[in-house]
C-alpha cells in the first residue's frame, strides 16, 4: 500500500483521519472520491495482502503446523500481524482482579485495522435495533432510524460485494432486488442445522457476508454509488474490475490475494489513493486531538513509531476511527482548558457504555455424519448459513427472561485439518496404528459448532477509562477497563445453550461439554467475540450523550466518530456494515456542512 | 477382569513409581530432575508478532530443534507404531512427524514449554521401561513387543493416578502426532479432506452425500 513519511505531509489537509479499517476506510474512500484531501493515521505498518496473505499454505508448511501462539493469537496464517490481545509496548489494565469483571481488548496494529481480521459477517441492524429502548424500555435508543441508515447499507453492499438472501423475516431487512450476490451452496453442516432447526422451530438460511460469488457489476454500479461523478465511477469501477469473485479455497480469515472478500486494503483503500487525495501515515500512534483557540478540532498529534517523536498534522475535520476503545483513549488524552477531562466529553460520557457481542458455543458430535464420502466442504472460507433471531414474538408476549435477540452461526466441519490433531482426543483415546486412522477418519467432520452472537444492553458497569498510572512506551496513559455482564446476557446465553442442545439432539448427536449448560459458565469473556462497541453515545442531547446522530460530537463540530464508538445499542447484527454505512452517511453530511461552511 | 489390575500386573510397578516419584519431586509442571536429557527449559526466540507468512518453513528454521539422537530415535519409533504405514498412508516418519514434535517440544511458547515437560520425561521412561521389560531401548525391540508397552499406555480408563500419567504422556504424543500427520497432503487423504484448490464453482455436497444424510440443497442455482 503506498505511504508517505510524516517528513512528506502537506501543511494543511480538508480531513484527518485516525485508522485505516472499515470506518476510517469507508471515510477516506467518501471523501476523497468527493475531492477533500485527507491523511490518514495507521498505527500500525503497511501492508498488502496481495503479496502477504498465505493462501495456500498448508499446517506442514508453518511452524508448529500455524497453531495459535502468542505471536499469532489466531494461528500463523491469520492476516493479522503485530496485533491481538496484546500489543507490545501497548499495556492495558483491568479495575478488578476478578475475570468476570475483566474486559480482553482485542486491537489491530496494520493496515486495514480489524477488517484484516473479521468473519465478513454483514447483517444490517433493523428497525428494532435503532429504537430499543422504545421496545423494552432498557438501554439507550438511536437518534436516527433504520430509515436513515438504509440507503448507505444498500450502498455498502453494492460496493463491497455481499452475499445472502432476502427472507423477509422480522426485523431481519431485506436489500433491495439486485443488490446482494448469490448465497453459495448449503455445506453438511449447514443443511443439517436447516433440517433439525425445522423439527425444533428454529430457522437457518443463507447468511450476509462480504465476500463475491460473482465479479461485480462494474458497470452499472459505480454510476449508481456516484452519480454525477465521472471521475469516480471511473475509479470505483477499475477498482471493482480488480476484484476476483471467490474461487472457493482458502479461509477468509487469512486475508484474500484476488481481493474477493472485503477488507479495507482492497476495497476502501485504493480507489481512496487513485484519487490522488489521499496521505496515509503508517506507524503513527495518535495520542491526542489538536484544538484550536475556538475548540475547534485543528489537528492530530501522533507519535511516530519509527522514530519515537512527536509529530502532528494538521486539517480542517478530525475523524477517529481507531476502534471503540482506542477512539475513548484519544477523547480522554486530549485534555485542555476547555476540556480538562478529554475533548468532546463535557457530558461526562466518554468511556460509557462499552459493549461486546454475547458469545456462547456448543459443539456436538453426529453419529450420522461420521464416514461419509470425502468431498470438498472449503466453500467460501466462512459461514454459508446462519439463524436470524426468531423469537420476538415470545419476547413481546414476556415469555423469556432476557430482552434481546441472538442468531447463531454454524461451525464448519471438514475444514482443512493441520496442526492441532483433527479428531478431540476423547474419540480416539488409547488407540494407536491402523485402528487410529481409522477412527481419525470416521470421527472427522462429524462435529457441528454451534455459536450464540447476541445483543449485550449496555450497563453502568462497563466502561473504560485512563489508568491514573500506567502508561504505555510512548508515555500516554492507557485504558483500565471495568466489566460486567448481566443476568440479560447470561440468561440468553442460558436459552442458547438449551437452544443449541435441541439443535445437535435433533440431528441424532450428542454435545461436547454436557447438555444444557447454564450461561454463566458458558458465556464468553467481555471482549472476547471483538465486537467492542459504544463508549461515545450518539444521542440528540448534548448533556446525555457524546455525539450526534450524524457521528459529529457535540462539544467539537469539525469532530466526528467513525467506529462503533457512536453506538447506542449492540444489537446481535455484527457492527462492521453498520460502522460503514454510518460513516458514508457522516461523509455525507461532512461535505454538506463544509461546502456551507458550517465546521 | 478389572483392568487396573491386570495392567499393574504387566507394567512393573516400579519403574512407573520412579517416575512419577521425579514428578512429584520437580512438581507437576517442571522439568523432571531425575532424567539427564530433559535438560534446561528452551531459550529460543519466537517467529514474533510479525513473520513472512508466505514462506514455506520447516521444523529448526525458526528455533533450534532439541531432541537427542536417543529421543529422535524413540520418538520415531513410537510415532510409526501410532502411524504406522498402511492403506491409509504412509508412516509418521515418512510426513516428518519426528521433526515436528522435535520444534514442538523446542518452541519457546508456554503451552509447548509445557508440552515438553510431558514428552521429554515420557520419551525417556519409554526407554527405560522397554529396557526393564525388554533389555533394549523402545526404538529397538521388536514389534509385538513396543505394541506390549503401548497397550499399557493406552489403556483409556486408567484408574491407577500414576497410571493415568502415563497414558496423559501417551494421548498427548498421540494429538501431535495427529496434528503433524494429518496436516499434510498424505494425511488429507488419509482421513479424507478434500479441498485447498481453487474452483469455478461451489456445487456443496455431492448428491451421494446428501442422499445419505437424507438432506436437500436448498440454494438452488
Amino acid at each position: 500500500m503506498p505511504t508517505i513519511p510524516v517528513s512528506e505531509a502537506k501543511p494543511e489537509y480538508d480531513v484527518a483521519i485516525v485508522g485505516s479499517g472499515a470506518g476510517g476506510g469507508q471515510m477516506a474512500y467518501t471523501l476523497t472520491l468527493a475531492g477533500l484531501k485527507c491523511v490518514m493515521l495507521e498505527a500500525g505498518r503497511s501492508y498488502d495482502p496481495v503479496t502477504e496473505t498465505a493462501m495456500f499454505q498448508r499446517g506442514d508448511q508453518a511452524p508448529l503446523g500455524g497453531v495459535r501462539t502468542p505471536d499469532k493469537h489466531f494461528g500463523f496464517f491469520d492476516a493479522t500481524v503485530d496485533g491481538g490481545w496484546e500489543v507490545p509496548n501497548e499495556p492495558y489494565t483491568q479495575a478488578s482482579d476478578k475475570e468476570e469483571e475483566q474486559f480482553k481488548w482485542w486491537r489491530a496494529r496494520m493496515m486495514g485495522g480489524r477488517t484484516n481480521h473479521w468473519g465478513r459477517i454483514s447483517l444490517r441492524n433493523g428497525p428494532y435495533d435503532f429504537k430499543p429502548y422504545s421496545r423494552d424500555g432498557l438501554g439507550f435508543d438511536w437518534p436516527i432510524s433504520y430509515e436513515d441508515v438504509e440507503p448507505y447499507y444498500t450502498k455498502v453492499e453494492m460496493l463491497i460485494g455481499v452475499y445472502g438472501s432476502n427472507e423477509g423475516m422480522e426485523n431481519t431487512p431485506d436489500s433491495p432486488p439486485g443488490v446482494l450476490q448469490p448465497p453459495p451452496k448449503g455445506r453438511v453442516g449447514d443443511l443439517m442445522t436447516q433440517k433439525a432447526g425445522k423439527k425444533v422451530g428454529v430457522p437457518v438460511v443463507p447468511i450476509h457476508r462480504a465476500v463475491l460469488t460473482r465479479p461485480l457489476d462494474a458497470k452499472t454500479i459505480p454510476a449508481k454509488l456516484h452519480p454525477n461523478n465521472k471521475k469516480a465511477q471511473k475509479i470505483v469501477a477499475d477498482s471493482m474490475i480488480a476484484r476476483a469473485p471467490c474461487f472457493w479455497a482458502t479461509p477468509c480469515g487469512r486475508g484474500c490475494s484476488i481481493k474477493a472478500n472485503y477488507q479495507s486494503t482492497t476495497v476502501h483503500l485504493p480507489p481512496a489513493l487513485a484519487t490522488g487525495n489521499l496521505d496515509i501515515i503508517p506507524n503513527a500512534h495518535a495520542r491526542e486531538v489538536i484544538l484550536d483557540d475556538q475548540g475547534k478540532a485543528k489537528g492530530v498529534l501522533f507519535i511516530d513509531k519509527t522514530t519515537g517523536k512527536e509529530e502532528r498534522v494538521s486539517a480542517k475535520a478530525v475523524v477517529l476511527a481507531a476502534s471503540s476503545g482506542e477512539t475513548v483513549r484519544i477523547l480522554l488524552n486530549s485534555k485542555s482548558n476547555q476540556f480538562p477531562d478529554g475533548v468532546a466529553n463535557r457530558s461526562g460520557l466518554v468511556g460509557k457504555y462499552i459493549m461486546d457481542t454475547v458469545g456462547s458455543d456448543l459443539r456436538g458430535q453426529i453419529p450420522a455424519m461420521e464416514n461419509l464420502p470425502p468431498h470438498n466442504d472449503d466453500g467460501a472460507g466462512g459461514s454459508h448459513f446462519y439463524s436470524p433471531w426468531w423469537l420476538y414474538g415470545e419476547q413481546k408476549a414476556g415469555k423469556l427472561d432476557f430482552a434481546r435477540g441472538y442468531h447463531i452461526e454454524i461451525g464448519g466441519t471438514r475444514r482443512m485439518p493441520g496442526g492441532g490433531s483433527p479428531v478431540p482426543g476423547n474419540f480416539l483415546k488409547g488407540l494407536y496404528g491402523t485402528k487410529l486412522k481409522e477412527e481419525a477418519r470416521r470421527y472427522y467432520g462429524s462435529f457441528i459448532g454451534l455459536a450464540c452472537r447476541g445483543e449485550m444492553i449496555p450497563n453502568e458497569h462497563s466502561f473504560a477509562e485512563l489508568d491514573p498510572d500506567v502508561k504505555d512506551k510512548w508515555g500516554i496513559p492507557v485504558m483500565r477497563w471495568h466489566w460486567k455482564w448481566s443476568d440479560q446476557e447470561l440468561n440468553m446465553a442460558t436459552h442458547a445453550q438449551r437452544t443449541f442442545t435441541e439443535i445437535i439432539e435433533a440431528m441424532g448427536g450428542t454435545v461436547q461439554g454436557g447438555p444444557n449448560r447454564e450461561g454463566k459458565e458458558t458465556i464468553l469473556k467481555g471482549g472476547e467475540t471483538i465486537h467492542e462497541v459504544g463508549g461515545a453515545l450518539m444521542g440528540s442531547d448534548a448533556e446525555k450523550s457524546v455525539c450526534n446522530g450524524w457521528n459529529q460530537t457535540h462539544d467539537v463540530k469539525n469532530l466526528f466518530l467513525c467506529d462503533a464508538s457512536p453506538f447506542p445499542s449492540n444489537a446481535d447484527k455484527n457492527p462492521t456494515l453498520t460502522i460503514m454505512a454510518l460513516a458514508w452517511r457522516c461523509a455525507d453530511h461532512l461535505i454538506e456542512e463544509a461546502a456551507k461552511g458550517n465546521l | 477382569m478389572d483392568t487396573t489390575d491386570s495392567t499393574l500386573h504387566r507394567l512393573p510397578r516400579r519403574r512407573v513409581l520412579q517416575w512419577f516419584a521425579a514428578v512429584a519431586a520437580a512438581g507437576e509442571n517442571l522439568p523432571l530432575q531425575g532424567f539427564a536429557q530433559t535438560g534446561a527449559p528452551v531459550a529460543a526466540k519466537g517467529y514474533g508478532t510479525d513473520p513472512d507468512l508466505t514462506k514455506f518453513y520447516a521444523p529448526g528454521d525458526v528455533w533450534p530443534l532439541t531432541f537427542s539422537d536417543t529421543e529422535r530415535k524413540a520418538v520415531t519409533a513410537l510415532a510409526d507404531i501410532i502411524l504406522p504405514a498402511d492403506d491409509f498412508g504412509p508412516a509418521a516418519s515418512s510426513l516428518r512427524v519426528p521433526d515436528f514434535v522435535d520444534e514442538w517440544v523446542s518452541a519457546p511458547y508456554p503451552e509447548q514449554q509445557k508440552d515438553r515437560e510431558v514428552i521429554l520425561p515420557g520419551l525417556a521412561w519409554i526407554d527405560e521401561e522397554s529396557r526393564s521389560r525388554f533389555q533394549k531401548p523402545f526404538a529397538d525391540v521388536s514389534e509385538p513387543q513396543q505394541k506390549a508397552i503401548c497397550d499399557d499406555l493406552g489403556q483409556p480408563e486408567q484408574k491407577d493416578p500414576q497410571l493415568k500419567k502415563g497414558a496423559a504422556f501417551f494421548a498427548r504424543f498421540t494429538g501431535l502426532c495427529l496434528g503433524a500427520y494429518y496436516a499434510t497432503p498424505e494425511g488429507w487423504q488419509a482421513i479424507g479432506y478434500v479441498g485447498n484448490t481453487p474452483t469455478g464453482v461451489f456445487e456443496g455436497p455431492p448428491q451421494e452425500v446428501l442422499d445419505q444424510l437424507g438432506l436437500e440443497q436448498t440454494v438452488k442455482d
